[in-house]
């Protein structure tokens, strides 16, 4: 491999592992505050790249209900990316509403609050599939998408608003996390549940908000995604979630700077694999390193053994 | 100010609480005690509107706070609203936040930024300790430590009332004097105060009265000087 292509894949592998590292974050986000894995998680990125879709097509007037003036394509990528954050935000409060809270609201074995993930899951996916058909929808292209080439790299602007964005919202949730109170709460409730309250924190707000806000990151995924690789299916969420699951629990579950390393790591092994072996054996070959690294390192490149609390 | 009436609790089918009635009024310091499993934490738990898993299931009778019912309340609002704080049996600081934050923690419902730092100025001299080590991870400290943490904690929630459960649970015989100390001073400057504690002799030198559970029940109550002397009292926790 001369230093070309080295180069070449370290970029494709950073675009890569940024979409699991956002959306690895919304899994290890709640697992922090709540010790639940949301199996529903992958299916808010699928959400999100069609809400993001309906969205960037309503503006861009293919609709009989249009906007009465047109807006620059970037402009409307702009606009479509927060409101779509927003609205996701909202569709993964609603799961944590009408699913999670009245099984825990009775107490009842974090089992079957998992069950009840993977099950919300299955309905989204088959939901979208009963609403929209299975045909696929092609994501509108909103960016130009310029493609420079440097030496014998090429980058195009896409790939690079992808991984700036990644960087900046590792920063933005670090700083979140330690300087707010309601970041405090979130890494408080992981440490002691039973004493959040005392402190006069409502504990259902921290978890709306942490639901919020893994839910945007995966709807931001969805949207570059979709810009990235502009063919949407319903069931567009199901592996990319699984993976990133992986990549959270590679990095560290409930470690936000876990989810980044796993999610980059995850797309370097894959990316790198790639570029040694036949397209067919990727999957196969970067599983089973990280089946390896885990049997080493159980609790992840950041994670701590949790002390079992009674 | 606080008025517990023939309160029944039950943590799923086994019964707790059969019937506890008290009093604890504006300024006090009251004393709650009894054998180990009396029911104490629970008492003090349900006064908190602590639900399962963390804490009972209340069935029968009231508890009011000047004059407000308390049971449909939230835990949250307990602490935030009625300026009711715990400081838990075992500490719960937060192991994995810095002392700061811990205490900062405790000011997320306030709003009066001057009072706050004045209470944060107040804790740091009652415990001079914790300003030494404000930046240190919770986990960190010792026992008599976190326990400082705790008190500091329910201070900075900027409520009047505190219930504390087995403070000295664990400190050595200085600290708890320390401890006690800081105790009496934060009552005399007006803060009401429930003291739950296994250590009889201590509790009774610092409280004004104070009442003895036995099995889910109280069976005793009284002046803290008469109940020191009381013949039962001394035969049964006084040893
Ligand atoms: N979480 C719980 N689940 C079931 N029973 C409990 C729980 N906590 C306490 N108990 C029971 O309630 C009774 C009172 O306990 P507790 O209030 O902790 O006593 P104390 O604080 O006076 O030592 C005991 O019989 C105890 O076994
Ligand atoms: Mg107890």
């Amino acid at each position: 491999m001369n230093i070309d292509t080295l180069v070449q894949n370290l970029l494709n592998a950073l675009q890569w592992g940024s979409f699991y590292a956002l959306i690895a974050l919304g899994y290890t986000l709640v697992y922090g505050v709540l010790l639940l894995i949301n199996f529903a998680h992958g299916d808010i990125f699928m959400v999100g790249a069609y809400i993001g879709f309906f969205l960037a097509t309503f503006l861009l007037g293919q609709y009989a209900l249009a906007l009465p003036f047109s807006l620059p394509p970037h402009v409307i990528f702009l606009v479509t990316l927060l409101l779509t954050m927003i609205l996701t935000a909202f569709a993964g409060v609603t799961l944590e509403r009408v699913a999670y809270r009245p099984l825990r609201r009775k107490g009842v074995n974090r089992l079957y609050v998992v069950i009840t993930a993977l099950m919300c899951g299955l309905i989204l996916e088959n939901g979208n599939l009963a609403l929209l058909g299975a045909n696929r929808r092609n994501f509108p292209q909103l960016l130009d998408n310029t493609v420079y080439s440097l030496g014998g790299v090429t980058f195009s602007d896409v790939k690079l608003l992808v991984i700036f964005a990644t960087i900046a919202v590792f920063l933005l949730l670090e700083t979140i996390v330690r300087k707010t109170k309601l970041g405090m709460a979130m890494r408080a409730i992981s440490y002691d549940r039973m004493a959040v309250p005392l402190m006069g924190i409502p504990v259902d707000t921290v978890i709306v908000f942490t639901f919020a806000l893994g839910s945007s990151m995966a709807a931001l995924a969805g949207v570059l995604f979709a810009t990235a690789y502009p063919v949407l299916e319903p069931y567009m969420g199901a592996l990319v979630g699984w993976k990133a699951f992986i990549a959270a629990v590679i990095g560290g579950i409930g470690e936000i700077r876990g989810a980044f390393a796993g999610g980059f790591l995850l797309g370097f092994v894959e990316i790198f694999v790639a570029a040694f072996f036949p397209s067919t054996l990727r999957d196969l070959i970067a599983f089973s390193i990280l089946l390896v690294f885990l049997s080493i390192k159980p609790t992840g490149i950041f994670g701590v053994a949790r002390a079992t609390k009674i | 100010m606080l008025e517990v009436a023939n309160l029944h609790v039950r943590y799923g089918n086994i019964e707790a609480l059969h019937g506890v009635s008290f009093q604890v009024k504006e300024g006090e310091v009251v004393a709650l005690l009894g054998a180990n499993g009396a029911g104490k934490s629970t008492t003090l738990l349900s006064i908190m509107r602590l639900v399962p898993p963390e804490g009972p299931v209340v069935t029968q009778g009231a508890i009011r706070f000047n004059g407000k019912d308390l049971l449909p309340v939230p835990a949250h609002a307990v602490v935030a609203q009625c300026g009711i704080g715990l400081v838990p049996e075992g500490r719960h600081i937060f192991g994995n936040l810095s002392v700061l934050e811990n205490l900062k923690l405790a000011t997320y419902a306030r709003k009066d930024a001057d009072q706050i730092e004045r209470d944060y100025a107040r804790v740091f001299s009652l415990f001079p300790r914790l300003a030494d080590r404000k930046h240190q991870r919770g986990d960190t400290l010792s026992g008599g430590e976190q326990q400082m943490l705790a008190m500091g904690r329910a201070f900075m929630s900027g409520v009047r009332f505190i219930l504390l459960d087995e403070p000295s649970m664990g400190l050595a015989p200085l600290l708890m004097q320390e401890l006690f100390r800081v105790l009496k001073e934060l009552n005399e400057a007006g803060t009401t105060i429930l003291l739950v504690e296994q250590n009889a002799h201590l509790a009774l030198k610092y409280a004004h009265r104070a009442y003895v559970m036995e099995t889910g029940r109280i069976v005793l109550e009284g002046n803290a000087q008469e109940l020191a002397e009381d013949a039962d009292m001394k035969r049964a926790y006084l040893g």
